[in-house]
């Protein structure tokens, strides 16, 4: 079975056309990076996929389960980890794994809780309040609030920005071990992350969905000399950078 | 279960703001101190400490509007709800996991204002516990008109319509400081019918164990504070698309 399944999906707000007739599958298992410019379509898709906006037409089945008709089991299969950090800024890190386990209705999340600590190494945050810790510890915090209830899929939306270097590469060893068991969907304007993470990405332009495929794939489509050139090759359609 | 997670946060998420501890336990306290003080020097019948202790614990909750308001705004701005929105969590779970929690801190406000009155001479008695149970609708209806404003303003928007407008004008419409009856007779006819007056009214008729005054505004306050919880629901649910 395919994780995502989507089928001329489309969301229209007012005369402002969001995503356009997309259809898409992703196998489960593995990366699969959304990439685009800025109103690409990214987010609106990610809100549909994971049952918070409902399409104008079209329907995506994730495992199965449409987010037309039955976002409650979606939401149930679904992990999110928003662009923005968000946690509970008063209550601890451990407090905030122990929310989101409550929030999917596990019922030991003490237990769970404890073992997220220990999977992302927390340890050392686990009774601070998260609106003190820095940066980097909140992104990761974020992060692992999003894989408490073990989900089968996974969305992270720009999970690295704003991070310096090393704190980026240290939460690219944890999506790394992540996919291994769960689909994860990335959104990412860091195109370096998507050739490195990614197994296959897909490209977003006004709403449509213009190329999928390994990055290689993709810079051997569009004749380009690097996964960056084939990206503003796809995704810029004819802008002239000279 | 996910209601009870919820609403566990809900709690600490406010008492561990230290503004609300200052505005909702501190600031009563201050207030009822000064003007008892000044009672002792030059009295006046409307701050007699039987009517102005339940008066000031009503005030006192006014900023359970300010708490809930800011909570669900700040939720709201940030994709901390988002993700929420993401998780099987149902409407009911969020709508009783923001006001379940403010009913206890309501009536944990009441108590301390009124405990703190006992030093001030108010005379201990059982009636306490029946101006307690006046206070919940109350504590009910702050906590509803907080939750709308928090479903549809930000939270520098809640901040200056429920930390100054509302508690302005609670306190105007609410006789608590004044008699409403000197601004003549529309002024006073609005207050009657708004649920200021009659949370402080009923809050006083219990204290004082004057039951035949009691079924009026407590009645109306009520009607008010189902209302506004309606209200609450019914805008939370439009700003977040759940049903």
């Amino acid at each position: 079975m395919n994780a995502i399944d989507i089928q001329s999906i489309t969301k229209r707000y007012g005369d402002t056309l969001a995503v356009d007739r997309l259809t898409l599958t992703v196998p489960e298992g593995g990366l699969f990076a959304l990439l685009g410019v800025n109103g690409a379509g990214k987010s609106t898709l990610i809100h549909m996929l994971c049952g918070l906006t409902k399409p104008t037409s079209g329907d995506a089945l994730l495992l199965g389960k449409s987010v037309a008709r039955e976002a409650a089991a979606v939401h149930a299969l679904v992990g999110v980890s928003p662009q923005e950090t968000a946690v509970a800024p008063n209550l601890t890190a451990l407090e905030n794994l122990e929310l989101m386990a409550g929030a999917y209705g596990l019922r030991d999340a003490k237990r769970r809780a404890d073992e997220i600590i220990a999977a992302f190494r927390l340890g050392e945050v686990e009774k601070k309040p998260a609106r003190t810790l820095s940066g980097g510890w909140q992104r990761r915090l974020s992060i692992a609030m999003a894989l408490v209830s073990d989900p089968k899929i996974l969305f992270l939306d720009e999970p690295t920005l704003g991070l310096d270097v090393i704190a980026r590469r240290e939460l690219w060893a944890h999506i790394r071990r992540v996919k291994e068991k769960a689909t994860v969907i990335l959104t990412t304007h860091y195109l370096e992350e998507a050739e490195s993470l990614a197994d296959r990405v897909g490209v977003m332009a006004h709403g449509r969905l213009v190329a999928v495929g390994a990055p290689a794939e993709l810079i051997e489509m569009s004749g380009a000399a690097s996964f960056e050139d084939a990206f503003i090759a796809l995704a810029g359609e004819g802008v002239d950078l000279s | 279960m996910r209601m009870r997670a919820f609403a566990l946060r809900t709690m600490k998420e406010i008492a561990r703001d230290k503004l609300t501890i200052f505005f909702g336990l501190g600031f009563p306290l201050i207030v009822l101190a000064l003007l008892s003080i000044i009672q002792s020097n030059i009295p006046v019948s409307l701050f007699k400490i039987e009517k102005l202790a339940p008066g000031v614990a009503v005030f006192g909750l006014s900023f359970i509007a300010l708490f809930s308001g800011l909570l669900i705004a700040r939720d709201r701005c940030t994709a901390f709800l988002m993700r929420l929105l993401a998780s099987p969590m149902t409407a009911f779970d969020y709508i009783a996991g923001y006001l379940l929690p403010l009913l206890p801190i309501a009536l944990l406000q009441g108590a301390v204002c009124l405990l703190a009155a006992w030093v001030w001479g108010l005379r201990p008695s059982l009636n306490t516990l029946a101006c307690l149970g006046a206070l919940l609708p109350a504590g009910a209806l702050y906590a509803g008109i907080g939750m709308m404003c928090g479903s549809v303003f930000n939270d520098r928007q809640v901040g200056s319509l429920c930390g100054a407008l509302l508690t302005n004008l609670s306190a105007w419409l609410s006789g608590i400081w004044f008699d409403v009856s000197l601004l003549g007779g529309a002024f006073n006819a609005v207050a009657r019918v708004l649920p200021f007056m009659n949370a402080v009214e009923a809050a006083r008729a219990a204290q004082a164990g004057d039951w035949a005054a009691l079924p009026q505004p407590l009645l109306i306050l009520c009607a008010w504070a189902l209302a506004a919880l309606g209200g609450a629901v019914a805008l939370f649910k439009r700003s977040t698309g759940r049903n």
